[in-house]
C-alpha cells in the first residue's frame, strides 16, 4: 500500500504513471520507481520460485544486495527488481529457477 | 587508466565527508557508489539525530544528507553513481564496473567507506516472501513511499529495530510486537519508550520459532528462551502478521580491504581492518572511515570521514603535518564525545546498573520498553514544580544535548559533558514554549501543568503521526506502556517550522493522570 501522506516526508510527489506487463497482465506503477515497489503496491509479493524445491521468494534486502527478488524482465532472467527502475511497457515475469514459465 | 589524488569508495556519510575535506584542500577526488543515488542510508533516516550541535543533533538524517550533498557540490567533488568497485589491488589500482564496462583507475590515496550490511538469522520459514530486513522496510517506506506490510513483527530491539518500528507506525503500519532473544532492550531507552507508549508490546528473552504461511508470511510464532537460548516449551505465542522485519545487527563490508591485503582483525562486531586514529590501514595511503571500520552511528561516520579526508591530504603533502594535527585534535574531541556514556563501544555487552550520576537504571525500561511511574521521579529531569514545567524522561547516559540549547530561559541543564542526564533548574521559570519538547531527538520531554484548572492537568507531548488531531478532539490517553488510562481532550496542537514536523499536542486529563498520561489516541465521535 502506498503512503499517500507522511507525517515527516509530506505528500507524495506527482509522478508519471506507466503501464507494464506482469505475467501477461497489464498493471500500473510510477515511472522510475523500483519494479518491486510497483509490484508490492499491486499486492504481488512472490517474485520467483527456487529451482530445486520450488519455494517462493520475494524482496528481502530491497537494496540490490541479496538477489532474492530477481525476476525475468524483458526476457532477461536474474534482474534485481528492487533496484531496477520501472519503465513503460516493461515485461516482468515470475522466475522459475532461472527462466520464465515455458 | 585515469589517475586521481583520492579515490573514495562509497558515497554515504563517511565517504562524502572524506571527499569534501580532501577536495577543500585541493585534492583531485572521485567518489564511486554502486547505488543510483548518493547519501548511503542517510536518506532513509527520518528521525532527528542525537549528539550536540557539532554532530548536527536534532536535524533529521535525510536533511543532513541534503546538506552533505550541497557541501560536496560546493567543493567540486565528483560522484560516480551506479559504479560498483569490484577490485582494490596493489599500488591502489581500483577496478570499477560502470554500465557494461570495467574501468581501471589509480588513486594516490584510497578511502574505503563501504559501510555495513545487515545480519540475518534463520528460522523455519525465513525465506518466505514477507520476511525482510529492517533496512528494506526503511528503504520501502522512506524512499519509495510504500508500506512494507500491514501487520509487522520486528525482531531486534537495538536502535535499528526500535527506530524502524517507530517509522513503521509513522507510515501507518501496525507493529504487532517487538521481539528480542536478549533479556534487555539493546537500543536507547528513549527510542523504546516512544514505541511502547503507542501500545506496541515488547517480548524480551523471546525469539522467532517459525514464520507461518506457505506462499508468504501469514503469521509468526515466537517463544521464550532460557539462559542457554533454548525455547521453553509451553511459551509459544502466535501473532497474525504479513511481514517480519529482522533487525539483528550489522556487519562491516570490509571485503575490499581484505582483497587489498590490509591487516584484518576478527572482532565480535565483524571483520575489520586494523586502523589508526586517522583511519590509516596497514597499507600506506589506504584509509577507512565509517561502519566498515566498526559499526557506529552515522554521526560518528561523518567525523571519521572528515578525519580520513584530512589525513589523506596530509599524506600526499597538500597540507603540512601541523595543520592536520590541529584539525584532527578538534574532530577527535567531537568523536570521543559520541563514544561516551552507557552505550559507548567499551560498554557493549556489559550490564550497567547505575547512571553516571549514581541513579539506578530503570529495569522496566530494559525489559518492557517503558519506565514505571514510580521510577520516573528519581531522575533529575523530573521535578514537581509549580505551573507549567518540563518533565524530562531521559534516564540513560547517551550523548545528546539539544534540550539544553533549546531552552532560552535556561531551565534545562546538562553541562559540558553531553552524556549527563538533563536536570531542571528550579530557580528558572518555564515559559511553556515547548521548544525543548520538539528538540528532544528521543521524544522524552513533556510539558505538564497541574494548576491550570481545578481537578485537571495538561500534558503536552511530541506528536509525529497522521492524521494530526485538532483542538477539541476527544479521545483516550495512554500511559507509558500504551495502556488506556483515561479520557482526554485536545486543548491545542502547535506546529511550527522550528519544531521540524514534531507537533506539540496538549491534552487535558484528570489531575491524577498528570504523571501517567503520555500519548493520545483520537476516538471517532459516534
Amino acid at each position: 500500500m502506498r503512503i499517500e501522506e507522511h507525517p515527516i516526508l509530506g505528500k507524495l510527489e506527482e509522478r508519471a504513471i506507466v503501464e507494464f506487463s506482469y505475467d501477461g497482465q497489464t498493471i500500473t506503477g510510477y515511472e522510475g520507481e523500483p519494479i518491486s515497489v510497483a509490484l508490492e503496491a499491486a499486492g504481488v509479493r512472490i517474485h520467483r520460485y527456487t529451482k530445486k524445491y520450488h519455494k517462493p521468494r520475494g524482496v528481502f534486502c530491497a537494496i540490490g544486495r541479496c538477489t532474492d527478488c530477481v525476476m525475468v524482465v524483458d526476457g532477461k532472467p536474474n534482474v534485481r527488481t528492487c533496484i531496477t527502475p520501472l519503465q513503460e511497457g516493461m515485461s516482468v515475469q515470475t522466475q522459475y529457477g532461472v527462466s520464465a514459465k515455458a | 587508466m585515469t589517475r586521481y589524488d583520492l579515490i573514495v569508495v562509497g558515497a554515504g556519510p563517511a565517504g562524502l565527508s572524506a571527499a569534501i575535506e580532501a577536495a577543500k584542500r585541493g585534492l583531485k577526488v572521485i567518489v564511486f557508489d554502486e547505488n543510483a543515488k548518493p547519501g548511503g542510508q542517510l536518506f532513509k533516516q527520518i528521525h532527528k539525530f542525537f549528539g550536540s550541535k557539532e554532530h548536527k543533533a536534532k536535524i533529521r538524517g535525510f536533511k543532513i544528507g541534503e546538506e552533505l550533498l550541497r557541501e560536496a557540490s560546493t567543493y567540486g567533488v565528483k560522484v560516480e553513481l551506479n559504479a560498483i568497485v569490484i577490485g582494490l589491488y596493489l599500488d591502489k589500482e581500483v577496478t570499477v564496473k560502470q554500465g557494461e564496462e570495467i574501468r581501471h583507475y589509480k588513486g594516490d590515496t584510497v578511502i574505503v567507506a563501504t559501510g555495513a550490511s545487515e545480519n540475518m538469522i534463520t528460522f523455519e520459514g525465513w525465506t518466505l516472501p514477507g520476511v525482510i530486513g529492517a533496512g528494506a522496510a526503511q528503504t520501502m517506506m522512506n524512499l519509495h513511499h510504500i508500506k512494507p506490510g500491514k501487520k509487522i513483527l520486528m525482531l531486534g530491539t537495538g536502535n535499528v529495530g526500535l527506530v524502524v518500528s517507530y517509522q513503521l507506525l509513522q507510515a501507518g503500519c501496525e507493529v504487532v510486537a517487538l521481539v528480542d532473544a536478549s533479556s534487555k532492550v539493546g537500543g536507547y531507552g528513549v527510542h523504546a519508550a516512544k514505541v511502547a507508549r503507542c501500545g506496541v508490546p515488547f517480548y524480551l528473552s523471546h525469539t522467532i520459532i517459525r514464520a507461518e504461511g506457505e506462499e508468504g508470511v501469514t503469521g509468526v510464532t515466537i517463544g521464550e528462551v532460557d539462559s542457554r537460548w533454548n525455547i521453553i516449551p509451553g511459551t509459544e505465542k502466535t501473532f497474525e502478521a504479513d511481514t517480519i522485519c529482522l533487525a539483528v545487527g550489522l556487519s562491516p563490508m570490509s571485503q575490499l580491504l581484505k582483497m587489498a591485503g590490509c591487516h584484518m582483525v576478527d572482532t565480535p562486531g565483524g571483520v575489520v581492518p586494523e586502523s589508526s586514529e586517522k583511519g590509516a590501514t596497514s597499507i600506506p595511503g589506504i584509509f577507512v572511515a565509517g561502519d566498515v571500520s566498526g559499526i557506529e552511528e552515522a554521526s560518528s561516520a561523518m567525523i571519521e570521514g572528515r578525519i580520513a579526508g584530512i589525513a589523506a591530504a596530509e599524506y600526499l603533502g597538500f597540507i603540512p603535518r601541523e595543520e592536520m594535527k590541529d584539525h584532527l585534535a578538534q574532530l577527535e574531541v567531537a568523536l570521543l564525545s559520541l563514544r561516551e556514556g552507557m552505550f559507548a563501544p567499551e560498554n557493549r555487552g556489559k550490564i550497567i546498573e547505575k547512571t553516571e550520576e549514581g541513579i539506578d537504571i530503570s529495569m522496566n525500561l530494559l525489559k518492557m520498553g517503558y519506565l514505571e511511574e514510580e521510577e520516573v521521579e528519581r531522575f533529575p529531569g523530573v521535578l514537581n514544580t509549580k505551573g507549567i514545567h518540563p518533565v524530562i524522561e531521559c534516564t540513560q547516559n547517551i550523548p545528546c544535548n539539544p534540550c539544553q540549547d533549546a531552552c532560552s530561559r535556561k531551565c534545562i541543564k546538562i553541562g559540558s559533558k553531553i552524556t549527563a542526564l538533563p536536570s531542571i533548574d528550579e530557580s528558572k521559570d518555564c515559559s511553556g514554549c515547548g521548544l525543548c519538547v520538539a528538540s528532544c531527538s528521543g521524544q522524552a520531554i513533556f510539558l505538564v501543568n497541574e494548576e491550570q484548572e481545578a481537578g485537571y492537568a495538561t500534558v503536552t507531548l511530541p506528536y509525529e503521526f497522521l492524521p494530526l488531531p485538532s483542538k477539541g478532539d476527544k479521545g483516550i490517553a495512554l500511559d507509558r506502556s500504551g495502556k488506556e488510562v483515561c479520557k482526554a481532550s485536545v486543548l491545542e496542537v502547535k506546529s511550527s517550522k522550528a519544531f521540524d514536523h514534531t507537533n506539540l499536542l496538549t491534552m487535558r486529563v484528570p489531575l491524577s493522570m498528570a504523571m501517567k498520561a503520555r500519548f493520545f489516541v483520537r476516538q471517532e465521535v459516534c
